[in-house]
């Protein structure tokens, strides 16, 4: 039995779930990886430019073309349809987009991948040396309390802030003012507990770039006496949001924290290929955290590979969302409480000693 | 004075990859680069304790997998964020079919 999962889950980077994950061995820890043979995952490990080349034309296109078409019919209700495109593809598929050059995973080409990165960053309201390093740590220290930056749903969860977070406002209202206090020269302690020193005066410089591109495109409404230019820049990222948040909250929600296996606190989820081009595959998520170094285009690929491994997927979001409100319901009252996923029969076991957690209050 | 010590044999390590290689409690990584030379360094990326020899070589670079941070295997340099630390670099031999690190 974990002494974190018993105690009230603190979930600042430099309390007491921190402390209590180092001494543990929570933090940094091995994690478990399926076997796979080497020249299988070599092959699956190559780079290719074509496929995020491909891509990214297309996501580009379609952005230049709903953005056309807002200028065009503004002020009709024509205007509805591409907003509603032009929302999803800026503040929603950004983030894969983000995620995945931030990896360096989608081009094999470096510079590719830092373009799209720092224009995702920008379009996430992001600060992207920020947001690369808690990332990495999102990685080491994948749902475990006092050590992960970017857990989506605490527990007990906060209904009502997990609903609004598909309106994009509460990540709106953290993002912007973030920026501006890091333009100023501000660095929060949680940040600084994440970014290397020699790295935070790019994270000041960085928000700085941002600001500049805000006060343009506010100073060019203004001029023109018109609200398009932040329909277009900026506030998609509240409009457009809510792709992002209902394919990216079922990455961990509900499932195991503070335990080192994949397998129980990451889900994948089956999804049709409207959401999955906008998602760029990273509906196959215990995949990919178990391989970080796979790209995108191939996650299915190694999805056949080791899914003998894994819990089974969820066949459809509706699937995931339906499993995880009694859970998140039963959560409000025993913090404690989660999904546990079935393993095959033929799964190893790994690391028990952070997996058994007392559930009996919650039956 | 360093000692050279035998690592692997040359047919271990695939053209454009890398194996691990364990000795005296420490543990380095053996690159064989896509022009057919052999390099080494330590086993472990400099920012979190992963193998290097789980990672994937491109060209002159091998790319951690955990974190995808990259570095220049032949120099140690590293490539950027998530990785700052250069990684330590030790000169390399063959001999009769052996690989030899100086460590």
């Amino acid at each position: 039995m974990t002494t974190a999962a018993k105690t009230k889950r603190d979930y600042s980077l430099v309390g007491e779930s921190t402390r209590a994950a180092i001494e543990t061995g929570l933090a940094s820890a091995e994690w478990y990886h399926t076997d796979v043979p080497r020249k299988a995952m070599k092959e699956l490990m190559q780079r290719s430019d074509g496929p995020a080349i491909r891509d990214t034309i297309i996501w580009i296109a379609a952005i230049l073309g709903s953005a056309a078409g807002i200028v065009w019919f503004w002020g009709s209700w024509w205007v509805v349809p591409f907003l509603f495109v032009y929302g999803v593809l800026y503040g929603s598929s950004s983030d894969s987009r983000w995620h995945e050059c931030g990896h360096g995973t989608a081009f094999r080409t470096r510079w590719m991948n830092d373009v799209v990165y720092h224009i995702a960053s920008f379009m996430l309201m992001r600060n992207p040396v920020q947001w690369r390093w808690s990332h990495a740590r999102h990685h080491t220290d994948t749902i475990i309390v006092g050590r992960d930056a970017e857990i989506a749903v605490m527990r007990p969860p906060d209904l009502l802030k997990a609903a609004l977070a598909f309106t994009g406002i509460l990540d709106f209202r953290y993002s912007l003012p973030t920026l501006v206090r890091q333009a100023f020269g501000t660095l929060s302690e949680e940040e600084k507990s994440y970014i290397p020193e020699m790295e935070q005066h790019k994270a000041v410089v960085a928000a700085r770039w941002h600001m500049a591109v805000y006060v343009a495109t506010i100073a060019f409404a203004i001029a023109l006496e018109s609200w398009q230019p932040l329909v277009l820049v900026g506030l998609p990222r509240l409009y457009g949001t809510w792709h992002m948040v209902m394919t990216g909250l079922l990455q961990h929600i509900g499932l195991a924290d503070n335990v080192v296996d994949h397998r129980l606190n990451t889900r994948t989820v089956y999804m049709n290929p409207i959401s999955r081009f906008i998602y760029w595959n990273m509906n196959y998520h215990v995949e990919h955290h178990i391989f970080p170094m796979v790209p995108y285009h191939a996650l299915p690929k190694l999805h056949e590979l080791i899914k003998h491994d894994l819990p089974e997927p969820n066949p459809s979001m509706w699937h995931a969302y339906r499993e995880v409100w009694p859970v998140l319901l039963r959560q409000l009252k025993y913090e404690d409480f989660y999904l546990k996923r079935e393993l095959p029969p033929t799964a190893r076991p790994y690391r028990g000693e952070f997996h058994e957690v007392d559930m009996s209050a919650a039956e | 004075m360093a000692d050279w010590v035998e690592a692997c044999a040359v047919d271990d390590v695939e053209e454009e990859d890398v194996i691990r290689f364990d000795h005296g409690g420490r543990t380095f990584a053996i690159y064989r680069s896509p022009d057919d030379e052999f390099f080494a360094t330590d086993g472990y990326c400099t920012h979190e304790k992963a193998h290097l020899a789980d990672g994937l070589v491109m060209d002159d670079i091998i790319e951690c997998p955990k974190h995808n941070g990259r570095f220049n295997y032949k120099t140690g340099a590293a490539k950027g964020a998530p990785v700052c630390v250069n990684l330590v670099t030790y000169p390399v031999k063959i001999e009769a079919g052996k690989v030899m690190i100086q460590i």
